[in-house]
């Protein structure tokens, strides 16, 4: 797949075009053109190699491109999602070389060579992800937004705890195992505004097998 | 995020060269520094990706401790046998921190270095002497709360937002660095992070280009160790009050603390008190405080968390 004929930095210079050719009625019109970045010093485009859900990719970026804005702007890979940009809710988590990560807190082009998958790589609507499935049995969500990020961490957190990697809520360290309060601590970098935790508990549970838990109909 | 020039360094020596210009930063796991960049509290106009220069192994040392590459992951400093068995306060302290993602990238070296999560330094749109030397300080007259009361200065009152940074501190951990130079050196742990004094903007000791390469800790201590961490959520959010112990069989212990300190808060007093209970490490450990009527709760907090840490370690 070839870059994108209309890059970020152009559009942002489109956009600051525009933003300046609109009458002023105000200093909230003006603002957002004097907030947008220099374009003095013009980034140098850098070629990016990735393999996203299995197909591999050639990108130009601005090194500014961040993981997210390549996948979402550049792949017009859309189930990934921008919350708040800086790490903080999850909704841009996104599998990278086999583990989670905030794809807003990572630049495109320090993933040259790397290998991602997003929502889109998991499953599809005609062949669900287990943990997809398990999101829409056990109503998982509400909104949605988050869900992408939910369900890609979900699966990273079944493989962490597989692998033997301990987490806050566990009591000795050398036994990891599954239970409520490890996939609780475990997803809490994953925000929902809409509260759907309990449902997304079941979800995961549902996924890892348990037997003591409330089971997909 | 203001523009800037990418390249990938080959080797420790050129990093550190190159690094030494102006406006030149190193980038790890990127999850501070991005985050800074994109607020232009941080505005490098050079970026040198250090993720491939092999500094991702941990190996015993000939003295019996271990040496921890810079560019370990949180999550696999964490999970590591060795670090579980012989240093668990290191492994719950990085565990108590940010969230999995985030340690799925976050490096050893990188944690030494994060920034504080001071709400003034933050706020561009606020007076901060760190961020922007002579500026004046928003926090001491402003919502200090989450901020420091040991170690701070009539010019600023951040805390130091580490975790990880709070148990290498009590386990006596070394940072070892590759100069612009060349050179190589060991920063003994006490010695790294600086305080505030009049020059807050100064965190650290390293030397403009100095990289850090790996971090060391002496043979393992033995005894019961404790990571407990105070917060206003269960989970991914920052210190109020942490506390790091090592009890020995004999009565011993060794203690450090964050979310109380301008740098991850260890004094020897508190040490030399550990026989005598929880109050007397308190008072010893506080000694020196200087809070405001904001964050003075967290007197009473590193005493309480100290006397729940003895309650547990005898029942």
């Amino acid at each position: 797949m070839s870059a994108d004929p209309l890059s970020r930095r152009s559009l942002l210079q489109a956009s600051a075009v525009a933003a300046a050719a609109l009458p002023t009625v105000g200093d909230a019109v003006a603002a957002p053109a004097s907030r947008l970045p220099s374009v003095k010093g013009a980034a140098v485009m850098m070629p990016v190699e990735l393999t996203v859900n299995g197909r591999e990719v050639h990108l130009q970026l601005d090194p500014r491109t961040s993981l997210l804005d390549a996948l979402r702007e550049h792949l017009h890979l859309t189930g990934t999602k921008k919350g708040c940009d800086h790490g903080q809710c999850g909704a841009c988590t996104v599998i990278v070389e086999g583990r989670r990560i905030n794809s807003c807190l990572t630049l495109a082009v320090m993933h040259d060579g790397d290998a991602i998958t997003t929502i889109e790589g998991l499953g599809t609507p005609d062949r669900l992800h287990p943990m997809q499935r398990a999101f829409i049995v056990h109503d998982g969500y509400q909104c949605g937004y988050c869900t992408p990020g939910q369900i890609c961490s979900a699966v990273a957190v079944l493989d962490e705890i597989g692998a033997g990697i301990p987490s806050h809520a566990t009591a000795d360290l050398d036994r990891v195992a599954f239970s409520d309060a490890e996939v609780r601590e475990r997803m809490s970098g994953n925000i929902c505004r809409c509260a759907a935790y309990p449902n997304i508990v079941d979800a995961i549970r549902d996924v890892a097998g348990q037997k003591d838990g409330e089971k997909a109909v | 995020m203001r523009p800037f020039t990418y390249t990938r360094a080959a080797s420790v020596e050129e990093a550190a060269r190159a690094a030494a210009t102006q406006g030149a930063r190193f980038i790890a796991g990127g999850t501070n520094l991005l985050d800074l960049m994109k607020l232009q509290i941080e505005t490098p106009t050079h970026l040198i990706d250090v993720n491939h220069l092999g500094l991702d192994r941990i190996e015993k040392t000939d003295e019996g401790g271990l040496r921890i590459g810079a560019l370990v992951r949180n999550t696999d400093l964490a999970a590591d046998k060795a670090v579980r068995r012989d240093y668990a306060v290191l492994s719950r302290a990085l565990l108590a921190g940010a969230s999995g993602q985030l340690r799925n990238k976050a490096t050893t070296a990188g944690n030494l270095l994060q920034r504080t999560r001071c709400p003034y330094f933050y706020d561009t749109r606020m007076p901060c002497n760190k961020r922007k030397p002579g500026s004046g300080c928003g926090a001491i007259k402003g919502v200090s709360r989450s901020l420091a009361i040991l170690g701070t200065s009539e010019a600023c009152i951040a805390q130091h937002p580490s975790d990880m940074a709070v148990a290498l501190r009590l386990l006596d951990a070394g940072v070892e660095t590759v100069g612009a130079d060349g050179g190589r050196r060991t920063i003994p742990i006490a010695d790294f992070h600086q305080l505030p004094g009049d020059t807050p903007h100064i965190e650290h000791a390293l030397k403009p280009g100095e990289l850090i390469t790996a971090v060391t800790l002496p043979k393992p201590i033995g005894g019961t160790h404790v990571y407990r961490k105070v917060r206003d959520r269960a989970s991914y959010a920052f210190a109020l009050v942490s506390v790091a112990a090592v009890f020995g069989p004999d009565g011993k212990g060794r203690f450090a603390f964050g979310g109380i300190g301008a740098k991850p808060w260890r004094v020897a007093e508190a040490d030399a008190a550990a026989a005598k209970g929880a109050a007397a490490v308190a008072e010893a450990a506080l000694n020196g405080a200087k809070p405001t009527a904001q964050n003075a709760f967290k007197r009473d907090l590193t005493a309480r968390t100290l006397a729940s840490i003895y309650r547990q370690k005898e029942g």
